[in-house]
């Protein structure tokens, strides 16, 4: 009997570095006890993480597939196991089960086109994926421009990164922002969906053709941002997003995460968003 | 077509229970029916249905998952799965015959779940044919028939004997062992209750209850509709509906701290209650007419939608029956169904 698969049952893993983000997100990377990648993943999948008498509880996979070393979670410190993950050191051992989900279909229909990240707070996660899969397979896909924001400086998760790869890459446009003035910023200051529609409106109509949007962060950021890119001319059928509903099995059976009849964690999380409105508006 | 008098019934629960657990269903007190392990001797109920289905067999409202060991930064799985044992149902009715496939089309799913196909691969189910469906049943709506009970063996009580037609391979095999304990028969008895069966279901006051109007990708068609509101009112959001359903099949997990380590299990879980959808940004199913509406789309539409048409209700009527507010799929049916349903 136990050489049969059992999904629900995870793989021992060891947290190898923790990097603390902003005041409330830690990025966590993972291995297996014997060093490896713990699966091989799509960007935009999740994976279940445990600590055994907490909880378990489902993250975006952060690192891109292209990262051969190792996988990142950034997690966001709200309950019971994600403030469990907050206290733990490295050499924590945790458990792992996945990946999980659909995943952004960056080798079909991303390919070729002019990519429009769009991100607010923690909702950078899934989208780091994306945009570090485009950044390794560069000359699969057009041109990248990425909008980013957050509440504060502090709360922009992935800075050191953003600052110090994303915006030294010629081949990628970064576009910062967060809510209100702050000192020591000399950045752009404002809410996401008025700066998307901004960096957006300069694109030529033969490039805002060409574009695919890549939308996550928490609902009303997405729906700003949907209204203002419609306005501009972008179609449903060109913006991706992800969902964010609760879950528990991660694989379509405990009946918790469903939309009309997908299951947010089989069928999704990604979805475009011609598809998602096709679904009942209960999300 | 075997055949087992029923003075001789004894004989064959006992031959029966040499090679497997069996499980029968027995009249408790208060006029409860549950299915009993058989020992010697006892006496199977001739009520219609069980309580509860046979559902609990293969997916039981508790179930240990796996087992962990912590120590220091350092975790083992224990993964204490073991082959379950060789086990008959008998006496299971046409409708919870149909739940099984329901619940397989989840759990047998990729990825499958282990727990429940180890079960399933050790279970024979021995159907058993409904002399007096009652006026809460409704199988009939999805296409079930009372009459021809299916399952791995389908069994047939008259008032003097058992009769036995083998339906699968795992049915022919027990069937096989029985031998001894029953005969070759003829069908006649079998055909004369068939036509009985029928005209009972004739006279069923909800035999003309219609499915048709749901189903696969109705979605848009019900979803919104304003009587949603007016029937769930009254919904108490206590489960009860979604424990005695044979086809509900929602779980969750939880870990539990021992004096040895951690067991994880999973416990069954139910759409109407309001924490089972809760986030810490938000609900998606807010007031009790969400969440109402959640079990049935998905047993009437969303289910239907990824299962080829199947319909997640095999009309066993035990919702029709518990409900403290007397609200069920039925009364959904008939108000959503349009004219078909009048
Ligand atoms: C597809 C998907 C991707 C996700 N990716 C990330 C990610 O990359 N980083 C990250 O930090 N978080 C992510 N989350 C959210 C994360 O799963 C929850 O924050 C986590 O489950 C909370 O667990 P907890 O034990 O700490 O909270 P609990 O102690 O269980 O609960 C604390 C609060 O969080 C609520 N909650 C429980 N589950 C969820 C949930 N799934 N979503 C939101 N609130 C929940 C509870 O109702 C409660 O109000 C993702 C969720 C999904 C569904
Ligand atoms: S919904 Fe009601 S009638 Fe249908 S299978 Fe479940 S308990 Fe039986
Ligand atoms: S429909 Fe009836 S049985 Fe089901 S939750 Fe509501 S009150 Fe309880
Ligand atoms: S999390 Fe269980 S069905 Fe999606």
């Amino acid at each position: 009997m136990t050489n049969v698969k059992e999904p629900l049952i995870p793989t021992v893993c060891v947290i190898t570095d923790i990097r603390q983000d902003t005041p409330d997100v830690k990025t966590f990377r993972v291995l297996t006890l014997d060093g490896k990648k713990p699966f091989i993943h799509k960007p935009g999948q999740c994976a279940m993480l445990s600590m055994p008498g907490v909880g378990e509880a489902l993250f975006s996979i952060t690192s891109s597939p292209t990262n051969t070393e190792y996988v990142e979670f950034s997690i966001k410190k709200c309950g019971c196991v994600t403030s469990w993950l907050h206290a733990a050191e490295v050499g924590q051992q945790i458990t792992v089960r996945g990946p999980y989900g659909n995943g952004f279909p960056v080798e079909t229909e991303f390919k070729g086109q002019d990519m429009l990240f769009i991100a607010g707070g923690i909702g950078l996660a899934p989208v780091r994926s994306v945009i570090n899969y485009v950044r390794d397979n560069r000359a699969n896909y057009g041109k990248v421009d990425i909008v980013y924001g957050s509440r504060s400086k502090d709360d922009l998760v992935f800075y050191k990164e953003i600052i110090d790869e994303w915006k030294n890459d010629p081949t990628v446009n970064v576009h910062l922002t967060i809510d209100r003035e702050q000192e020591g910023w000399d950045g752009h200051v404002g809410f996401v969906p008025n700066f998307v529609k901004e960096v957006a409106e300069k694109f030529d109509e033969d490039k805002k053709a060409k574009t695919t949007a890549v939308l996550c962060g928490p609902p009303i950021m997405i729906k700003f941002t949907l209204q203002g890119l419609g306005e501009i001319g972008f179609n449903k059928e060109q913006i991706y997003t992800t969902l964010e509903l609760r879950m528990k099995c991660g694989i379509g059976k405990c009946g918790r995460c469903n939309v009309g009849s997908k299951y947010v964690c089989k069928d999704g999380p990604v979805f475009r968003m011609d598809q998602l409105d096709a679904l009942p508006d209960e999300y | 077509m075997r055949k087992c008098s029923l003075s001789n019934s004894t004989a064959l629960f006992n031959k029966i229970a040499e090679n497997a657990t069996l499980y029968i269903p027995v009249d408790l007190e208060k006029g409860r029916v549950a299915y009993k392990k058989y020992a010697d001797g006892m006496k199977m109920s001739d009520a219609l249905k069980t309580d509860r289905s046979a559902k609990d067999f293969f997916f039981p409202q508790t179930e240990n998952l796996m087992e962990f060991k912590t120590e220091g930064k350092s975790i083992e799985i224990i993964d204490n799965r073991s082959e379950a044992e060789d086990f008959v149902v008998f006496g299971v009715r046409a409708c919870d015959v149909k739940s099984l496939e329901v619940l397989d089309k989840v759990f047998l799913a990729e990825p499958v779940d282990s727990y429940y196909k180890n079960r399933r691969e050790h279970g024979v189910i021995v159907s058993m044919a409904c002399t007096r469906p009652t006026e809460t049943c409704f199988c009939g709506t999805f296409g079930i028939d009372a009459s021809a009970p299916k399952g791995d063996i389908e069994c047939y009580k008259t008032d003097d004997a058992f009769y036995f037609n083998a339906v699968t391979e795992k049915g022919e095999a027990l069937l096989a062992k029985l031998d001894g304990v029953t005969e070759s028969s003829d069908e006649k008895a079998v055909n004369e209750q068939k036509e009985q069966i029928k005209k009972v279901l004739d006279k069923l006051p909800l035999k003309d209850l219609k499915a048709d109007e749901f189903g696969a990708d109705k979605t848009d068609k019900f979803f919104n509709s304003p009587e949603w509101k007016n029937l769930s009112e009254a919904c108490l959001g206590c489960g009860t509906c979604t424990f005695v359903c044979p086809t509900c099949q929602c779980y969750d997990i939880k870990d539990f701290k021992t004096n040895k380590g951690v067991q994880r299990f999973r416990c069954w879980d139910s759409c109407m209650y309001s924490d089972f959808t809760k986030m810490s940004a938000g609900q998606p199913r807010l007031t009790q007419m969400e969440r109402f509406r959640q079990r049935f789309m998905h047993k009437l539409v969303y289910f239907p939608t990824n299962n080829d048409g199947m319909f997640s209700c095999v009309g066993c009527g035990r919702c029709v029956a518990k409900c403290p507010i007397s609200m069920n799929i039925v009364k959904v049916m008939k108000t959503l169904g349009g004219k078909n349903n009048d």
